[in-house]
């Protein structure tokens, strides 16, 4: 080797050395931020997740009779040890509470669960005895359903830590005691209209700002920049409103005697005032007017780097100016399209505060019914596997949206 | 006859047509923010056009309304700690993640960038479940710390959007110079990429300042926000207290989005 070939490696070293710390150093600088969210976001996510497979309620207070129930063909008479088992974990519940908190969750699983398990729990501590054929009669004596089956089925089902029923709730489906998965019946399933419902109010509201924002970003793209921002700027003051004061602004406007029917009156055209409020017209309005900026911003900035000349060349060799519009120009803009239309509909389908203010009860939206479990059933399960739902739905087209923007770096 | 001649007035009025629609389109955007502002004005108590008479009596009714004077204040506690903690945060990873690449940056970046995404109901699900485990609902710290978290994707775009402009010889010179990493950043980078950071900071500020989900779930009655208490005014009773609260905010906005405006052209300036 010579030493010209030993320098040249040695410094083909230190440039690997160098890029190696740089990438460290990189990674170092970004830890505190992952940290950071890791606690903050991530795992709060995390904790969702899991509440939206958490089943610890029966599990931890009546462990002896789901041991007793294992191996029951859940048709047939529970075996004689279970009348036992659930006689000594119902006795070891030591507070009421704990026996409430059993007696809330069978509750949900089966009606009547509830006053069937705190009249039972009353009633202890049984008379001592070792004879099952005894403890059966003792049992049945305080309360006769325990001789039916229902009960003992909501028991065994739910002997897991884990299980996967808020989940199958969350989009109209139930296991079955034998623990086959169907539909749930026609008229209880509320969750797929609700999921159907965001979608759709996504997609007509992504429908409008796309109507709306097209034009306006093309004629925004055809000025010199310094006229662009500056009209730039009204698309922006409403981005930067805060909400809450929209929605205000909304209420104002659209309520029976709010300008907007006040001058539709004047002008002849109504002899009613419409219903613009608490329905679905107010929600949709009010969404179009907040997420319009997402549409008209990405349209923008993909119109913007459009050279002029391709359209010029096409009318110039004998197109329509509207033939070369269509076919030369708007399939340039796909990419924008693409991009605003996704944005709008992932936001979209999160809203919570324009519906909860501006709808009414047929306007609610899955985020509505995520809060609405957790405040007022207080239903953890049910809002974090609606929830789970919610994030599925969001992350995949949120995926879909990161590729589509690396493709395309005026995005970026 | 020329073909070309009778097709020239249609072009006309298509592009005048275009041109309606998109003023009209902006006056959709601009009027129901403006629309509200001489309500806060009247002396009536009923929020409808026309104004009867001026008056000052909300605005008076507001500044001694003990509710919405603390939810001002605990606002202003934090959005400012929320903007902080973000912009710390946010700034460091862009200027690290700047000049490297490796395998997994992407996926690393979407994670970075996800609070930005995510359902912010499913946000406020989660962090109550994981901090009222640790005793952090129902206080400021809590709620400053998930405020922080949803602000730190405008950081990091923000930041990183401007170091796409930057100069990594200035760097290199100033090290070759005898500075010290710390230094380097303190008198080279940081100077050049303010105006970056300033705007990442108030989009932080901004998106906590507006935050009203979490609050619902995260914050007790002592941490009652600005958008908290107005969200209870609308659902409940929309009084032109309200219609003052708007115009106040629609005025400290508006400043904040010139602030940026401007920063961002001196970031063009600054960049080149």
């Amino acid at each position: 080797m010579t030493a010209a070939d030993a320098g040249i490696e040695n410094m083909r070293s230190a440039l690997r050395r160098d890029a190696r710390r740089r990438t460290a150093a990189a990674l170092l600088l970004t830890l505190p931020l992952l940290a950071f969210l890791l606690f903050t976001f991530i795992v709060p996510i995390g904790a969702l997740l899991l509440r939206a497979v958490d089943n610890p309620e029966i599990a931890r207070a009546l462990p002896g009779t789901i041991a007793a129930l294992r191996g029951w063909d859940r048709e047939s008479r529970p075996p004689a040890a279970a009348y036992a088992a659930i006689v000594a974990d119902l006795q070891a519940l030591r507070e009421q509470s704990d026996a409430g908190t059993l007696a809330r969750r069978l509750n949900t699983e089966v009606g009547g669960a509830r006053s069937l398990v705190m009249n039972t729990w009353r009633a202890l501590p049984l008379p001592a005895t070792t004879d099952a054929a005894q403890v059966h009669a003792q049992l049945i004596g305080i309360d006769p359903r325990w001789d039916e089956p229902w009960i003992w089925q909501a028991i065994a089902k739910n002997g897991s830590r884990l299980t996967p029923d808020y989940l199958l709730a969350a989009v109209d489906l139930r296991r079955t005691v034998e623990g086959s998965v169907e539909s749930v019946d026609a008229d209880r399933s509320a969750f797929r209209r609700i999921l159907m419902r965001t979608f759709s109010i996504a997609a007509i509201v992504t429908v409008l700002c796309l109507l709306l924002a097209y034009p306006l970003a093309w004629w925004l793209s055809t000025m010199t920049a310094r006229r662009a921002n500056a009209l730039l700027i009204v698309v922006l003051v409403p981005f930067w409103t805060s909400i809450l004061v929209r929605m205000a602004a909304w209420i104002v406007l659209l309520q029976s005697g709010g300008i907007v029917n006040q001058s539709l009156a004047a002008a002849g055209l109504i002899d009613r005032p419409l219903a613009l409020l608490f329905n679905r017209t107010g929600v949709v309005i009010a969404m179009v007017h907040i997420l319009l900026p997402f549409m008209v911003l990405p349209l923008y900035s993909v119109m913007k780097g459009i050279p002029r000349d391709y359209v010029r060349a096409a009318v110039s060799l004998g197109s329509h100016p509207l033939a070369a519009f269509v076919r030369v120009y708007v399939p340039q803009t796909y990419a924008g399209v693409a991009a605003g239309s996704l944005l709008v509909f992932i936001l979209g389908i999160g809203y919570y505060v324009t519906p909860a203010l501006l709808g009414g009860p047929e306007d609610q939206m899955l985020s509505y019914s995520v809060a609405q479990y957790a405040n007022v059933h207080l239903d953890w399960g049910m809002a974090c596997a609606l929830g789970g739902v919610l994030l599925t739905a969001t992350l995949l087209l949120y995926a879909i949206y990161r590729r589509l923007a690396r493709m395309e770096p005026a995005l970026a | 006859m020329n073909p070309n001649t009778a097709e020239v007035p249609w072009e006309r009025i298509g592009f005048v047509a275009v041109r309606a629609l998109c003023i009209a389109v902006l006056m959709f955007l601009l009027l129901p923010i403006v629309v509200i502002v001489p309500l806060s004005f009247s002396s009536s108590s009923f929020l409808v056009y026309p104004v009867p008479d001026w008056s000052l009596r909300w605005y008076r009714e507001l500044f001694d309304s003990a509710e919405w004077m603390r939810a001002a204040k605990n606002s202003f506690i934090v959005a400012p700690a929320a903007t902080l903690i973000a912009t710390v945060l946010g700034t460091m990873a862009a200027v690290g993640l700047a000049q490297v690449r490796f395998p997994g940056k992407n996926v690393l970046l979407s994670v970075l960038i996800a609070p930005m995404i995510v359902p912010i109901v499913v946000v406020g699900v989660g962090t109550y479940l994981f901090f009222a485990r640790l005793g952090l609902s129902d206080s400021y710290a809590g709620l400053i710390l998930v405020h922080a978290a949803l602000g730190t994707p405008f950081v990091l775009t923000t930041v990183s959007a401007t170091l796409q402009g930057f100069d990594t010889n200035l760097v290199r010179a100033s090290a070759s110079l005898g500075a010290a990493p710390l230094e380097t950043f303190r008198r080279v980078t940081l100077p050049l990429i303010a105006p970056g950071v300033i705007s990442g900071a108030l989009f932080a500020f901004a998106t906590s300042f507006d935050e009203v989900v979490v609050t619902l779930f995260l914050a007790g009655p002592a941490q009652v926000t600005l958008p908290r208490q107005m969200f209870t005014g609308i659902r409940e009773n929309i009084t032109p207290v309200i219609a003052a609260v708007a115009t106040l905010l629609i005025v400290f906005t508006t400043a904040l989005m010139f602030a940026l405006e401007w920063l961002r052209g001196r970031r063009g300036a600054g960049s080149r």
